[in-house]
């Protein structure tokens, strides 16, 4: 088992119209491992976590998690196959008809009212591993700050032990030092619980902070890839410029 | 298409017609698929009774003071219009018959069925819409949990359920309001009234009557949540669906009465 990769993509490839956003990507996650892919807006990120979730179809290619073409899978199973994923939307996406409470413990009971003591019992220790109190367990999404909203989806997200965490741009919108409160969660979460952690984001302080390994999608296809201290070394112009933030290079 | 085609009057022409023709048939293609996957999928667990039951509160209980409104004044107006078209030949002791037949067979479904796409379509439009922007539908699904039957089916049973028993709310409180003006303002015998409108009133007319309801009930539901579902673009998307929603819905009450009333019940 340990020699084989956790998720495979293989020459995948997904358009909108004329519009080729994933042109024969290829990469892999190792067991426990935290892979951070980069590249700027637009560049299909999204669009590759929502493939590989089954959220959307690819065009071509193959998918694989723990081995299984998940492409290949009819429904059922493929519902069953996402049950090893978490993720961690952007945005938060918390429901704000639910309390927090709720929000956390959802996956477990899959949206239904049920075992109210023992489910607030998990939320909150879901809320702690976060660095959250039992004061916000009652409280709607939209009356926590942006800070807070984020941990919350990130106790919803860990809730279940996925066995695989993606991270949509995780530190978007916060401030310097809430950003690093999530990187560091990130990184003690992945390691305490031994997820695997898939993350996009163009946050170049995050990706140093909480990668393992680093690849880059530019115009749809993976442009390089390597261990995280390779990454200001590449030898890559596109790289370098990205790395570097500069808006002078072959990226425009 | 090539150029001289392009340029052609006759070709842009029938281009311009059947352009629209298939874009509405692949909608309808869609919009079918869409009530089909719902209902395959509420056959199985997990269900969501309370949300059920959350969904009868909010569509049935809540609307029913503008029901009742809109109700009691249709049926008073509809009285005195008939009581002055019917002077002009001397059929004014029809009022009861023709206000009990035009509630129960037309005035109480359509009515309640478009007050309530008013209400319920664009508020079901709004909220999904709202989730699918924020990606809460999104996260919904990577949570276990399938958006199909925890948002959605129990917004169509609720809708199919609570219509019939707010349109027999109508009819009722419709009947009264052409009752009481017909007693206090016409002149008619309270027990003369009451009589011809119970001797007129068949079990047709009330199973009419439901039919339309939960067909609306039905269309309510279906408009509200798939513009909800497939809403694209931040607010203005909401905004667009929330319209669609609600155009979607008159539209599909107002042409399935049609088609309900010139088929079913002669």
């Amino acid at each position: 088992m340990s020699d084989q990769p956790k998720i495979e993509l293989r020459n995948v490839s997904k358009s909108f119209g004329s519009n080729h956003v994933l042109r024969d990507v290829g990469f892999s996650v190792e067991p426990g491992e935290s892979m951070t892919v980069i590249g700027g807006s637009g560049s299909g990120k999204s669009v590759m976590l929502k493939c590989i979730l089954g959220l959307m179809e690819v065009d071509a290619g193959q998918i694989f998690v723990d081995g299984e073409d998940v492409c290949a899978m009819k429904q059922a199973d493929r519902d069953d196959v996402r049950t090893k994923f978490g993720m961690l939307f952007q945005g938060g996406a918390l429901f704000d008809s639910l309390p927090v409470w709720r929000n956390v413990t959802f996956a477990l009971t899959r949206g239904r009212y049920r075992n109210a003591a023992d489910m607030r019992a998990l939320a909150l220790d879901n809320l702690e591993r976060v660095g959250l109190s039992g004061d916000v367990l009652d409280l709607r999404p939209s009356e926590l700050s942006g800070g807070m909203q984020k941990r919350v989806a990130l106790a919803r997200a860990i809730a279940p032990r996925p066995e695989i965490i993606f991270f949509d741009e995780p530190t978007t919108g916060l401030d310097p030092i809430r950003t690093d409160v999530i990187n560091k969660l990130i990184v003690e979460l992945v390691r305490d619980l031994g997820i695997t952690a898939l993350t996009i984001t163009h946050d170049m302080g995050s990706v140093e902070k909480i990668s393992d390994r680093v690849a880059m999608l530019y115009e749809g296809r993976i442009i390089w890839s390597g261990p995280v201290a390779d990454l200001r070394r590449s030898g890559d112009a596109h790289v370098d410029q990205f790395v570097l933030g500069k808006a002078d290079g072959p990226i425009v | 298409m090539n150029e001289a085609a392009t340029s052609n009057p006759l070709i842009l022409f029938f281009a311009a017609i059947g352009r629209p023709v298939i874009a509405s048939f692949a909608m309808v293609g869609r919009v079918t698929l869409f009530a089909l996957h719902t209902l395959r999928q509420a056959l199985t667990p997990p269900w969501y009774p309370l949300r059920l039951l959350d969904q009868m509160f909010q569509i049935g209980w809540n609307s029913l003071p503008v029901v009742a409104l809109t109700a009691i004044f249709t049926g008073a107006a509809l009285a005195q219009q008939i009581y002055t078209g019917g002077q002009r030949f001397n059929a004014e002791s029809t009022v009861p018959a023709i206000v009990v037949i035009a509630m129960v067979r037309e005035l109480g479904p359509v009515l309640v069925g478009l007050m309530v796409a008013g209400r319920v379509s664009s508020a079901m439009a709004a909220e999904i819409g709202t989730m699918r922007v924020t990606e809460q539908i999104d996260a919904m699904v990577t949570l276990r949990t399938d958006p199909y039957r925890y948002l959605i089916a129990p917004r169509f049973f609720a809708s199919v359920i609570t219509l019939p028993i707010l349109v027999c709310i109508a009819n009722v409180i419709g009947i009264f309001g052409g009752y009481m003006l017909s007693i206090y303002k016409l002149g008619f015998n309270p027990a003369g009234y009451l009589a011809m409108t119970a001797d007129i009133l068949e079990f047709d007319d009330i199973m009419m009557s439901l039919v339309k309801a939960a067909v609306f009930g039905f269309f309510i539901a279906l408009s509200g949540c798939y513009a909800g579902l497939t809403t694209r673009g931040g607010a203005a998307g909401v905004g667009r669906a929330t319209t669609n929603a609600v155009v979607g819905a008159f539209v599909l009450i107002l042409l399935s009465n049609l088609v309900v009333t010139l088929t079913a019940f002669g």
